[in-house]
């Protein structure tokens, strides 16, 4: 330290770097010690994901992928996400669309309530499926007299997908949309254009990057919820289990090789999430809500 | 997620001033169109999806009478998970607040080879599902995995299966809310106050606790609390590595699951209604605690 | 927000997804059934698909879900379309009986209180036995550390607990504070309680948890046959439980789904030789005199006490698991 203090006030031009740095140990340091906790707690994790899935070979793995459960897990993940991601992107473009171009009385209640989602525990997202579908919910009599099954499902699952993944688009959007305004819009309009036009060739352009954004961080949570979609589904194989519930079936049958290969599946999931995403941020991230970093 | 949290931060500001402007006035006269469709769209969306379900907990739970309610929350049982589940977040939630902004600190302030690579990686809590988590680290951490045998041969301490394990998990996934708030406040802070702090004779030290410190504080909080909401709600990463040990290593979550289990659906919600109380009041720390950074940014 | 909306936007969702399933149209049934019986099941369902295929032309696939057998008996309560049960323990399906979806006296419906399998509790321990378990009193020692599931969720830990509570009257003379005393004891050394009996052979044989699994026999045994006999042991106790895990037809779901000829053939399939013989290979003990001598040697001679003595499953529930009941208290005791 004396040394940096010593240059700092006897050269004329103030060296700014080490004035505004540690030490060269104190720098190794502490990068080791933030990478030794990084490599501990987020990368061997990751790691041992595929090192368990492919400790027998590639054969194995394999197998364990094309049994016909894992794929009408993978099947059902999809499908389960093919419908309530675009339910939520609809949802999320139309919650900012009326959040960052009106002005209205209750607006902040309404953004909290769309954030809600988001500090409810998974497992309550489940739960209150059941006690409003469940036989005995209160609806539960009324939908089975009409031979509707909700719970243990495919229906409950969506319904506990999009409560958990609610929020995503839209907490995305409205940001970005009130941080650019109406002007374009309005200028659109005046010049003769509907409403439709407007929103399709001025609107959506304008916003694309931060939907796809959303529509990916969705799209993630989506595939990979656990605890609400456990609640609603009765883990019947094949049918309801979708894939995260599918690893735990088959941890909980000794079944640790095809466990940790559907766990893979999903890591790699994961990953591409986490590669588009930085692509996205690094290419177009002034284009992307500007509160981001 | 923490992208998003940023993000409502902004349409809080916006918004609050905006509604102040139009109180007269249920809405501000504007010439797009759209505003009773989309919003009536919005409301029926966010009534089916989260209200109604949230009212039905609500009124599962108020069957139960006050007494009632009072009496499912409080058996020793419920308390103690209540005890685990917050105790063990708020340990969670001190580590990631030290390491995360240590990790802040190295990606803001420093250079090295794949820091690109470690920034984009500390988003991976956020992607990879909960489950996942949950195996992998109940595989490295159990008594014959890789980190958990010379843990429990060296120094006799066992991981998975204890409360430790379960603060392990919660730390897991609560790494990037830190990281993720102190990060931007870090990159923006100006450089000239410790430039003049360093030119008055200040040791870093000095400058760091004088000067930095204060500087992040705000957000170092927010994503403290945001890392202690996250945790208490947690199920999937936990379950597989937690012992399930009541009164020791039973999270809330697990004992609503466990309810249901048992038939008690009305225990099972009065537990749920009171964490989303717990989560209503966490909300309203956190949005003052968004208020107050934002004042002293504005500063 | 109208019912009839609410109605509408399920119909939709039940749409798309039926769609997605519309291909499949072959007969199907779903058996919901507790933790250990899944290799058992996954067995029996195929010799069962091939006899109802050669003898009615039908192609049949039956789905399955496990878990801890109140969970599941709740799951079927609260609209699991279950076309048969077969659950670890009477009360659990008593209690889809009580909320009206099969009869009172399903049990009668079937030879063998509905029962075609039996097996019992025995210990799993290390191999060599290095604490020296040999019986019930050997589980309260201090520094034992016994894995068994919770009895409120798993019907082999409520057989566990009521087996242990078997072996602590008898020796203590039928002294009931005695007996509570012995139970909150072993209860002491537990360290964790899974939800089902497969999470603690996973935490006992996987995780290295403890030193003696108290476990169904036959999952005892499939442990033995997943990891090697080299690896771990069964100790067999003095004195033990008779489990018999019943199974039945949930009337409520076969009339609605027009299953009800295919869902009590599969279960009149569980009595028949070949049925038996997958029940004994599966090591669930047979019912079958012929088979239970073929497969003799295989069982350890046990003397084995019957949930009669309790009064039967009720009276054994209300007693030791409901609510406030004695596995609350010993509970609430030992912390």
């Amino acid at each position: 330290m004396p040394a940096d203090t010593v240059t700092g006030t006897s050269v004329p031009m103030p060296p700014v770097r080490s004035a505004l740095s540690e030490p060269g140990w104190v720098r190794i340091l502490l990068i080791g010690g933030a990478l030794l906790f990084l490599a501990l707690f987020l990368l061997l994790p990751l790691v041992a994901v595929f090192a368990e899935a492919l400790h027998r070979g590639f054969d194995a793995y394999w197998t364990a992928l094309t049994e016909p459960d894992a794929v009408a897990a993978i099947e059902l993940t999809l499908i389960v996400a093919a419908i309530s991601v675009p339910a939520n992107l609809l949802f999320g473009v139309a919650a900012s669309w009326c959040v960052a171009k009106f002005d209205f009385r209750g607006k902040n209640l309404l953004i909290t309530l769309i954030d809600l989602p988001f500090s409810v525990s998974p497992v309550i997202s489940g739960l209150i499926y059941v006690l409003l579908f469940g036989l005995n919910g209160l609806f539960g009599t009324y939908l089975r007299d009409m031979g509707i099954q909700i719970i243990f499902a495919v229906p409950g699952l969506v319904l506990a997908t999009i409560f958990v993944t609610f929020p995503f688009v839209a907490r995305e959007l409205i940001p970005l949309m009130q941080e650019q305004g109406s002007d374009e819009e309005e200028a659109a309009l005046v010049l003769g254009a509907s409403g439709w036009q407007t929103f399709w060739r001025v609107t959506i352009p304008n916003i694309k990057w931060g939907l796809l954004y959303g529509v990916l961080l969705c799209n993630a949570r989506a595939m990979g919820e656990f605890g609400a979609v456990s609640v609603v589904s009765g883990h019947i194989r094949g049918e309801t289990n979708t894939m995260p519930l599918h690893v735990e079936i088959l941890y909980n049958e000794y079944n640790f090789v095809a466990a940790f290969a559907v766990a893979s599946l999903l890591a790699m999931l994961a990953l591409v999430t986490l590669v588009v995403k930085t692509a996205l941020e690094w290419r177009f991230g002034d284009e992307l809500a500007a509160t981001r970093h | 997620m923490v992208a998003a949290g940023s993000g409502a931060v902004a349409a809080g500001r916006e918004s609050a001033v905006t509604v102040r402007a139009s109180l007269p006035l249920f809405r501000k006269p504007s010439v797009l169109p759209g505003f009773g469709l989309t919003l009536g769209f919005t409301l029926s969306y966010l009534g089916f999806i989260v209200l109604l379900p949230l009212a039905a907990l609500i009124l599962k739970s108020s069957g139960l009478g006050w007494s009632g309610f009072w009496a499912a929350v409080t058996t020793p049982r419920v308390l103690a998970a209540f005890q685990v589940s917050f105790g063990l977040s708020l340990a969670a939630a001190l580590t990631n607040a030290i390491f995360g902004f240590l990790v802040a600190w190295v990606l803001v302030r420093y250079d090295f080879p794949g820091k690109r690579l470690v920034d984009a990686l500390v988003d991976l809590p956020f992607a990879l599902p909960t489950a996942v988590a949950g195996i992998a680290l109940s595989a490295l951490y159990a008594p014959n995995g890789w980190i958990g045998r010379p843990l429990d041969e060296l120094f006799g301490l066992k991981v998975a299966f204890t409360p430790l394990g379960i603060a392990i998990a919660l730390t897991f996934i609560g790494l990037p809310f830190v990281v993720r708030t102190v990060q931007p406040i870090l990159q923006d802070l100006p450089p000239e106050e410790e430039e003049a702090a360093a030119s008055l004779g200040a040791s870093r030290l000095q400058a760091f606790s004088g000067i930095i410190l204060p500087a992040i504080l705000p957000a170092l909080v927010t994503g403290f609390a945001l890392s202690f909401a996250r945790g208490v709600g947690e199920y999937g990463s936990v379950i597989f590595i937690a012992g399930n040990m009541p009164g020791l290593t039973e999270i809330l979550p697990l004992l609503i699951v466990i309810k249901l289990e048992q038939y008690d659906y009305a225990g099972a919600a009065a537990v749920g209604t009171a964490m989303l109380g717990v989560s209503f009041v966490m909300l309203l720390i956190l949005n003052l605690l968004q208020q107050w950074m934002r004042s002293r940014h504005a500063r | 927000m109208s019912l009839r909306r609410l109605t509408l936007l399920a119909a939709g969702l039940t749409l798309a997804w039926l769609g997605v399933a519309a291909a499949d149209s072959k007969d199907s049934l779903l058996n919901v059934s507790y933790d250990p019986t899944r290799e058992f099941y996954v067995e029996f369902n195929k010799a069962f698909a091939k006899a109802w295929q050669a003898e009615t032309g039908h192609v049949l696939t039956v789905k399955q879900a496990h878990g801890g057998s109140g969970k599941q008996a709740r799951s079927v309560i609260d609209g699991l379309d279950a076309d048969v049960v077969t659950l670890a323990l009477g009360y659990d399906i008593d209690a889809i009986a009580d909320a009206g979806l099969l009869a009172k006296d399903w049990q009668g419906r079937l030879p063998n209180n509905s029962a075609p399998y039996t097996s019992t509790i025995v210990f799993l321990v290390k191999k060599g036995n290095p604490k020296g378990i040999k019986d019930w009193n050997d589980l309260v020692k201090p520094g034992v550390q016994v894995i068994t599931p919770n009895p409120k969720t798993s019907g082999g830990a409520r057989w566990n607990y009521l087996a242990a509570w078997a072996y602590a009257m008898q020796a203590n003379g039928n002294d009931e504070a005695k007996a509570k005393e012995f139970v909150s004891r072993l209860f002491k050394n537990v360290p964790m309680l899974d939800s089902g009996a497969r999470g603690s052979t996973v935490t006992f044989t996987q995780r290295g948890i403890g030193d003696v699994l108290l476990a169904w026999e036959n999952e005892a045994y499939l442990s033995l046959k997943e990891f090697g006999a080299d690896k771990f042991e069964i100790v067999t106790p003095s004195l033990s439980i008779l489990a018999e895990p019943p199974v039945a037809v949930v009337d409520k779901v076969v009339d609605r789904k027009g299953t009800r000829k295919v869902a009590e053939a599969y279960l009149q399939f569980l009595y028949t030789r070949e049925g038996q013989e997958i029940a004994a290979r599966n090591f669930y003990r047979p019912r079958s005199p012929e088979l239970a001598a073929q497969y003799a040697g295989r069982f350890a001679d046990v003397k084995l006490v019957t949930i009669d003595q309790f009064g039967g499953w009720r009276a054994a529930q209300e007693k030791h698991f409901s609510d406030g009941g004695v596995f609350d208290q010993i509970f609430q005791m030992g912390r």
